[in-house]
């Protein structure tokens, strides 16, 4: 009963393929898949009602504290990822370190780039027609793009510049991290989804 | 040593991001309108990043635990990218209104987190 709530209908609430946190278990991932083999018919690419249907590859949370320990495996695959995103964050900001007055590029880049992959990826596993690893989901999308972005980091910085007698840096760091950001994760879903109707086309 | 002390942190954050959001979805349960979970995390990593900045600028914490805890667990336990596809989400779902909670919602607890924790680290070890 890990799964999706009781009705087949609207289970998880408004975003159904969830946030990559919402990634499952490995229980019934696998078995949903095969209960799919198409979960999107030919193109144009359905509107907001048919997203409904990959939430049934999105297992809920789980149910009973037993449940925790088959999460094991996908625990190790998100800390594993995380190590891997943080370093490769911390990489970029020892390469592009900023002044205390001075726009942090580095971590600008590293969320938006995040963003734009956290768009394609989250739409290829989720709405492909092939079932992906069900711990591909956790280490990459939960793992190595959530620890490879960060939100601390970014409200530190705004609360740097401000500090540092720079308000107007501070204001658009705030708002063009998120304006960058979401545009970012727009776009990269935009494009997978345009490359997996290309690709069903042939 | 540096790179160790980021990667034992990022170990710890990335999972503790990822149970808080199952325990926050497990406890409000499948008809919460908002992500709380992501909330929940960038909220609480702004908050103890805060905290360690103002520890460290009274001079209690060293680079050291700024890389282990800030770096490392804080950069790991907080998302955007989570954050940014969630949100997308909500707009695409046809709640653009509920996308734009979201995104004023977070922006102003990570903020307020993040100031309230600067000055209370100041004060707790100032």
């Amino acid at each position: 009963m890990s799964g999706h709530g009781s009705s087949g209908v609207g289970p998880t609430g408004p975003f159904p393929a969830g946030g990559d946190g919402r990634d499952g278990g490995p229980i019934n991932w696998p078995t949903d898949m095969s209960d799919a083999p198409t979960p999107y018919p030919a193109a144009p690419y359905p509107a907001a009602p048919d997203r409904t249907t990959p939430d049934t590859r999105t297992p809920g949370p789980p149910r009973s504290p037993r449940a925790w320990r088959a999460d094991v495996p996908v625990v190790a695959a998100v800390a594993l990822g995380g190590a891997l995103g943080a370093s490769a964050r911390y990489a970029a900001v020892l390469r592009w370190p900023a002044a205390a007055d001075a726009f942090p590029w580095a971590v600008f880049w590293v969320n938006v780039t995040g963003c734009a992959v956290i768009g394609a990826f989250t739409v290829l596993v989720t709405e492909g027609t092939r079932a992906p690893h069900p711990l591909l989901r956790p280490f990459f999308g939960t793992g190595v793009l959530g620890g490879f972005t960060t939100f601390s980091a970014y409200a530190l910085d705004v609360r740097r510049l401000h500090e540092a007698g720079e308000p107007l840096l501070a204001l658009l760091h705030l708002a063009g991290t998120l304006t960058a950001a979401m545009a970012a994760v727009l776009l990269g879903s935009a494009a997978a989804r345009r490359g997996l109707r290309a690709r069903r086309r042939r | 040593m540096n790179w160790l002390l980021v990667i034992a942190g990022a170990l710890v954050g990335a999972p503790l991001r990822h149970l808080t959001d199952r325990a926050v979805q497990l406890r409000l349960g499948p008809d919460a309108v908002l992500p709380w979970g992501t909330f929940t995390v960038n909220a609480a990593g702004s908050l103890a990043l805060g905290l360690l900045t103002g520890a460290a600028a009274a001079g209690a914490a060293g680079e050291r635990l700024e890389l282990l805890l800030g770096t490392g667990l804080c950069g790991a336990l907080t998302t955007y990218s989570t954050f940014s596809w969630e949100t997308l989400r909500l707009a695409e779902d046809g709640s653009p209104l509920l996308a734009a909670c979201n995104v004023l919602g977070s922006l102003a607890a990570g903020l307020g987190a993040m100031y309230a924790g600067v000055a209370l680290g100041g004060a707790l070890w100032g």
